[in-house]
């Protein structure tokens, strides 16, 4: 069930000068079961430029807290990452369709810049399922990987960094694990060439791989079709219900 | 208190509606409101062939408002007929089926197709669509243009005919007048002005279209001022949309002409904003001493 709920920032925590993670709990509401890889559309507070609400991934939540890290691309998340304790958002959750959660194997998690993000929350449901995880972290230098330490703690974490500040050196897509280790399952979210990298890799080396897009929205609840994906089977689909993930095989990249 | 309003033979049991594009099938918001406490439903428009629509990008942020180009992306009417009619039909508010086409014979297709649906509550004549290549705004942008498809639509269908017009014009008035003398039950206004947006860094336009159409309450003076002059041209009735956000901002497009009101844009921003309308018009009507919606129509004084 959908809902729209007001929630207060608790806790602003800031990683660097791009990134911050909002630890948020509700107003006077109980927070809806959330599946990993879901999102929400935040409003914009006290915004003059914006208008519409901004799709953010859920990073992790339970019954009292929602947490959502967010990177300085624009009005609307400068605003989001400035908003001090006590501000009070506006949110509609939980949206879209989240990662498979019934993969079997040895499981890929792989995570570029803010998009690592879902992947926390993925990361700790597959371990609660008794399935073999590990993570693959990519970013451009070492203050852009984030929540390391909470990565660590749920599985076996790799970093690649493109100027090698921090672990392997160079793209994620370089790193011998995903090059070479034994995987039967990907899923990943980050930039757009990185996503089309790995899917390519996924591709050759016959794993399957599901991927997160983040398509420019206005609802978010399937109304308006701005948000399409051409896919295989079905034409144009709305990356706000039918997605955020996608399996590869779905999309028509090239 | 008394909330409703009458569209030609059709009455709704309050003046909010929501606009088309915006608001799915209803399905889409039945999570956050009660769709049974809506004046109306007018579902995405409707072609007789499914339609893909334009590729994506379809959507630019601009200030208070946004530009689409969707480009009536949709399953076709026997899909909507076959698969989403039962699942909506029984909803207790009007629903309206907007109909669009490239020619005068889809229109009328999409009619015939939905003839012996009971709960079909009225239909709108989309020939202001500006994302379309063919037919849509190319029909309501000259009188002959409207009067053609209205006059044909109107033999294919006998219930209530609502048109729905395009600000993209010299003098809306005058094809408000080509509607209402070729049948047209009643006039909706606006559809989306059209637009543009680049991005400059990459000097590359933003919609995949290059020109979309704007919507928000960036739109609103223009269209509150076309709904007052509308509704001094025509005798039918007057639906007005355009940029309306909240109570205050549907009373206002009443106070100039309209009849009823739909709330699209908006929907996106507060998924449960039509039903505060209602509410806030419910509370409007008291706090004026109002005795019904009705009373608010045209009721612009000037001194
Ligand atoms: C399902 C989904 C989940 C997301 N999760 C997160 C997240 O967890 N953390 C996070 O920081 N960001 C996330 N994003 C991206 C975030 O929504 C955009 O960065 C944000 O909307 C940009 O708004 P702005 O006002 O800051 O920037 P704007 O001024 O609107 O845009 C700044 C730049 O970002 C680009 N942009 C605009 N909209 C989007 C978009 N939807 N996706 C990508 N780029 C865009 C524009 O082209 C422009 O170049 C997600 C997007 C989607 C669709
Ligand atoms: C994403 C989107 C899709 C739309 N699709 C349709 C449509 O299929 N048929 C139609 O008649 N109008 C369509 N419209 C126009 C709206 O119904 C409405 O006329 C316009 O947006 C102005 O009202 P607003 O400012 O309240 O949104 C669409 C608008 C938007 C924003
Ligand atoms: S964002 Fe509106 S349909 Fe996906």
């Amino acid at each position: 069930m959908k809902k729209v709920m007001d929630f207060v920032v608790k806790e602003n925590v800031r990683h660097g000068s791009q990134y911050a993670l909002l630890r948020l709990s509700p107003v006077r509401s109980t927070m809806p079961p959330v599946a990993p890889g879901q999102f929400v559309q935040v409003e914009v507070p006290h915004s003059r430029t914006t208008f519409l609400r901004r799709p953010i991934s859920i990073n992790y939540a339970d019954q009292r807290e929602l947490w959502l890290l967010i990177r300085r691309a624009g009005a609307g998340t400068n605003a989001l990452c400035d908003a001090e304790e006590g501000t009070v958002l506006n949110i509609v959750l939980p949206l879209g369709h989240g990662f498979s959660l019934d993969v079997k194997g040895h499981v890929l998690l792989v995570g570029g810049g803010v998009g690592i993000a879902p992947l926390l929350m993925l990361g700790k449901r597959l371990v609660t399922r008794g399935i073999d995880v590990k993570f693959l972290l990519g970013a451009r230098t070492s203050t852009d990987v984030l929540q390391l330490d909470l990565f660590r703690q749920t599985g076996d974490t790799r970093v690649a960094t493109e100027d090698g500040s921090l672990g392997h050196h160079g793209l994620v897509t370089t790193h011998p694990l995903l090059q070479q280790a034994d995987i039967d399952h990907i899923a990943c979210c980050g930039p757009m060439p990185m996503m089309k990298a790995v899917a390519a890799i996924a591709r050759e080396r016959g794993i399957n791989c599901e991927v997160s897009l983040e398509n420019r929205m206005a609802c978010g609840v399937g109304a308006c079709l701005c948000c399409v994906e051409d896919t295989v089977e079905h034409g144009n689909v709305c990356t706000c219900t039918e997605g955020p993930v996608f399996n590869i095989n779905q999309l028509k990249w090239t | 208190m008394d909330l409703s309003v009458n569209i030609g033979k059709l009455r709704l049991q309050n003046p909010v509606m929501t606009a088309s594009g915006t608001f799915g099938y209803g399905e889409e918001f039945a999570d956050f409101i009660d769709l049974n406490r809506l004046g109306g439903i007018v579902v995405k428009g409707t072609t007789l062939a499914p339609r893909q629509g334009n590729p994506y990008p379809r959507m630019a942020e601009t200030p208070s408002g946004m530009l689409n180009a969707v480009g009536l992306q949709n399953k076709g009417v026997d899909y909507f007929v076959n698969n989403i009619y039962p699942r909506i039909k029984h909803l207790d508010t009007a629903i309206v089926v907007n109909v669009s086409g490239a020619s005068i014979e889809d229109y009328v297709g999409v009619c015939e197709h939905l003839q012996g649906l009971d709960c079909i509550a009225a239909i709108e004549v989309n020939i202001s669509c500006p994302n379309v290549k063919q037919g849509g705004m190319s029909f309501g942008t000259t009188c002959q243009g409207a009067e053609s498809v209205v006059s044909a639509v109107r033999k294919a269908w006998p219930g209530t005919m609502i048109v729905k017009l395009t600000p993209n014009v010299t003098d809306i008035t005058e094809i408000a007048r080509a509607a209402e003398g070729a049948g047209a039950d009643a006039v909706s206004l606006t559809n989306t002005f059209l637009g543009m947006a680049i991005d400059v860094e990459r000097r590359r336009p933003i919609l995949s279209t290059i020109t979309g159409g704007l919507s928000g309450p960036c739109i609103r003076p223009i269209a509150v001022r076309m709904v007052w002059q509308v509704s001094h041209a025509v005798k039918i009735p007057v639906i007005g949309l355009g940029g309306i956000m909240n109570g205050r901002d549907a009373v206002e497009f009443m106070l100039a002409g309209a009849t009823a009101v739909q709330v699209g844009t908006a929907n996106f921003i507060d998924p449960q904003v039509s039903v505060k309308i209602v509410d806030y018009i419910t509370e409007y009507l008291q706090r004026h001493h109002l005795p019904n919606a009705r009373a608010l129509i045209g009721a612009m004084q000037v001194d």
